[in-house]
């Protein structure tokens, strides 16, 4: 008897509530602020903590596969906790004012790493390349002076234009001919080729740099070549050479190219396969009903269809190549006129020490990326209309 | 004339066999040619070409030593350990925080909305170079000391994944249909209950895309983790190129190296492919 009564007083006193104030959840809630409000000081406050001592004192964890543990858990963990206090007490403010802010709670935390790593950084390259080799002190112009004197920046602008010229209009052209070729091939025919091809863009630039050293892997003449290159230049009657250090019309660096060229290939053709597999059968139908040649179909009603998956290979390829290190770095390291903006970037910053002119070099590359970002803006605004 | 069509109907092209044929052999020599040697000994390697093997398989003494000699002797067990602990945190983190906003970005309606959108498309073309000297001040001694550590790596490839993931993720969010959102909102669904009930579950798709691609990005990189790990945190792919470095002894080990590297990549690579040609058919590019 007294459970019943009991339940049917709380009824019409949570109805009651209820009536008095209607728009509760209009109104601020202080409850749910304040909760919030602490349970993100405190997560942000343990998650820097834990990390700071992941950094300082790693042998509190004694294993590192406990650092990697503890960082996944913690790490998603912890950013899902964030955003359910950050929630909380955006929903503890007043309604107009909450709905305003949700958008902002959810996009600061992953806007704070970008402006971290990528926006403030921009800023202080930029700055850092009027100051001296340590950052310390401003030198004005001298850093820009040392590297626009140097025979060696130069060169290496010479080889990244060479670079820029040649790797990404072979990746998309060989992208186009192999996705073309495949497609007429029978269908287990075009997976394992398609795969053999595309497998590279799982190797790291330095394992794939091993892999063609061993190419062009070099042996006194009277030996037995190694390297698949002189083994074949040899038995075609010719004098082994090493390969990497010749730069009669550059050669050695379009072997370097012919490495990035070998990684990105696969990239290139995924894109343009799936493109050309979207063209519609029956515009290519009526073009042969025309009488088009095959050659004809292909330029003139294939390309025109896929020219905007062709481009945005053309763009990333380009980027990539823009900042090409890992391969130059490792096979000749700039030697033999081989050398490239990156390579050059790396050198001064790590084995040089010479923060100025490293960061005034980024900057000459910052300079190159500006079309680009502007071509990526316009893509996506293109892109937006058009959905 | 049966002879000269497919199983679906389809002319045979002897063009495309061939010339296919020879482009597959083309891009699977180099490493073939690297692998079998990593199974040869130094004499041999280096007196006979890796082909001589191929032609007398029973004749070659075929070894593992130089597996043997790179995993323990030149220490790629511990760059192997260190590259999985920095390649799982740092392709799992971004997708959290990049996911939450790229629901904002898609579902909801703010002020300058497209203006932080755009910022994300532009600095995805910002060479990560930008960050080398400013992220060593920050986190170097000068600044918090914990360079050298995993956690320095791990926040720098948070950095510079975020601006991708987003871009992902928010494309893909895009392609769901607005009505279960709505229909959530009637129903008195909060944002927070939207995202984690509804459009996290759905979107696992392009995670997946994502984590492929930057889980393969962190493990094959060689700059940041040179730049900001010290020696005995290092990844396998530094370790592979200070074995690149060295001239005479031990260089043998180099091609076991190379595919003690290659392993982990290529099994994400073959199990989580058509993930990632999703993720790169959504206009990545990274910068």
């Amino acid at each position: 008897m007294t459970a019943d009564t009991s339940t049917t007083a709380q009824a019409p006193s949570r109805r009651i509530s209820t009536q008095d104030d209607p728009d509760a959840h209009l109104r601020t809630n202080p409850m749910k602020l304040v909760i919030g409000l602490v349970g993100m000081v405190v997560v942000v406050w343990a998650l820097a903590n834990l990390f700071l001592a992941f950094g300082y004192h790693p042998e509190w964890f004694g294993n590192k596969l406990v650092i990697g543990l503890l960082a996944i858990i913690t790490g998603v963990g912890g950013a899902a906790l964030l955003f359910y206090f950050l929630n909380m007490f955006v929903e503890g403010l007043p309604r107009r004012l909450s709905e305003g802010a949700i958008p902002y709670a959810f996009i600061l935390p992953g806007l704070f790493f970008v402006a971290l790593m990528l926006i403030y950084p921009t800023f202080q390259t930029i700055n850092y390349s009027f100051a001296n080799a340590d950052s310390t002190a401003y030198v004005g112009l001298t850093n820009y002076k040392a590297i626009f004197g140097s025979a060696e920046f130069w060169q290496s602008i010479v080889n990244n234009v060479l670079w820029l010229l040649i790797v990404p209009a072979v990746v998309v052209a060989f992208g186009v001919i192999v996705a073309v070729l495949a497609d007429k091939l029978s269908a287990p025919g075009e997976k394992l080729a398609k795969s053999l091809i595309f497998l590279p863009m799982a190797i790291s630039a330095v394992s794939a740099s091993a892999i063609w050293l061993l190419v062009y892997a070099y042996n006194n003449p009277g030996q037995a070549q190694t390297g698949l290159l002189n083994a074949i230049w040899v038995a075609f009657g010719g004098d082994p050479q090493t390969w990497l250090a010749i730069d009669t019309l550059k050669l050695n660096s379009i072997l370097l190219m012919v490495i990035l060229i070998w990684l990105q290939a696969g990239f290139a053709m995924v894109l343009l396969s799936s493109a050309i597999k979207g063209v519609p059968e029956d515009t290519i139908e009526a073009a042969r009903i025309d009488g088009a040649t095959e050659l004809q179909i292909f330029w003139r009603v294939v390309v025109p269809q896929i020219k905007g998956t062709i481009i945005t290979v053309f763009v990333t390829v380009f980027i990539t190549v823009l900042k090409v290190f890992d391969i130059v770095y490792v096979t000749t390291n700039g030697a033999y006129g081989t050398n490239v903006i990156a390579n050059l970037f790396f050198n001064k910053l790590f084995a040089q020490s010479e923060a100025g002119q490293a960061t005034a070099i980024v900057v000459v590359l910052l300079v190159a990326v500006i079309p680009l970002i502007w071509y990526q803006i316009k893509h996506f605004r293109d892109e937006e209309a058009s959905r | 004339m049966s002879r000269r069509l497919m199983k679906d109907g389809r002319p045979r092209s002897p063009f495309s066999i061939v010339t296919m044929t020879i482009l597959a052999l083309l891009w699977t020599i180099p490493t073939l040619g690297l692998f079998v040697d990593s199974f040869r000994s130094r004499d041999d390697a280096t007196t006979s070409g890796w082909w001589t093997a191929l032609a007398n398989p029973f004749s070659t003494d075929w070894t593992t030593s130089n597996y043997v000699g790179a995993w323990t002797g030149q220490d790629m067990s511990t760059g192997f350990i260190n590259s999985l602990v920095v390649a799982i945190p740092a392709t799992i983190i971004p997708i959290m925080f990049a996911a939450f906003a790229a629901y904002a970005f898609t579902f909801m309606d703010f002020p300058f909305k497209e203006f932080f959108f755009l910022l994300i498309i532009a600095v995805m073309v910002v060479p990560i170079q930008v960050a080398f000297q400013p992220m060593l001040n920050i986190l170097g001694p000068r600044g918090l000391g914990i360079s050298g550590q995993y956690i320095a790596v791990w926040l720098l490839h948070t950095g510079f994944g975020m601006p991708l993931c987003i871009y992902v993720l928010r494309n893909y969010m895009s392609t769901l249909p607005r009505s279960v959102v709505e229909s959530a909102k009637i129903d008195g669904c909060s944002h927070f209950q939207t995202f984690w009930k509804l459009v996290a579950p759905m979107s696992i798709p392009a995670i997946a895309a994502f984590a492929t691609l930057q889980f393969l990005w962190v493990w094959n990189d060689l700059l940041i983790a040179k730049l900001f790990l010290k020696s005995e945190n290092t990844t396998v792919i530094v370790k592979l190129q200070q074995l690149l470095g060295t001239q005479g002894q031990g260089q043998e080990l180099l091609t076991a190296g190379a595919f003690i590297s290659i392993i982990v990549p290529m099994i994400v690579f073959v199990t989580l492919q058509r993930f990632m040609i999703r993720g790169m058919t959504s206009g990545a590019v990274k910068g």
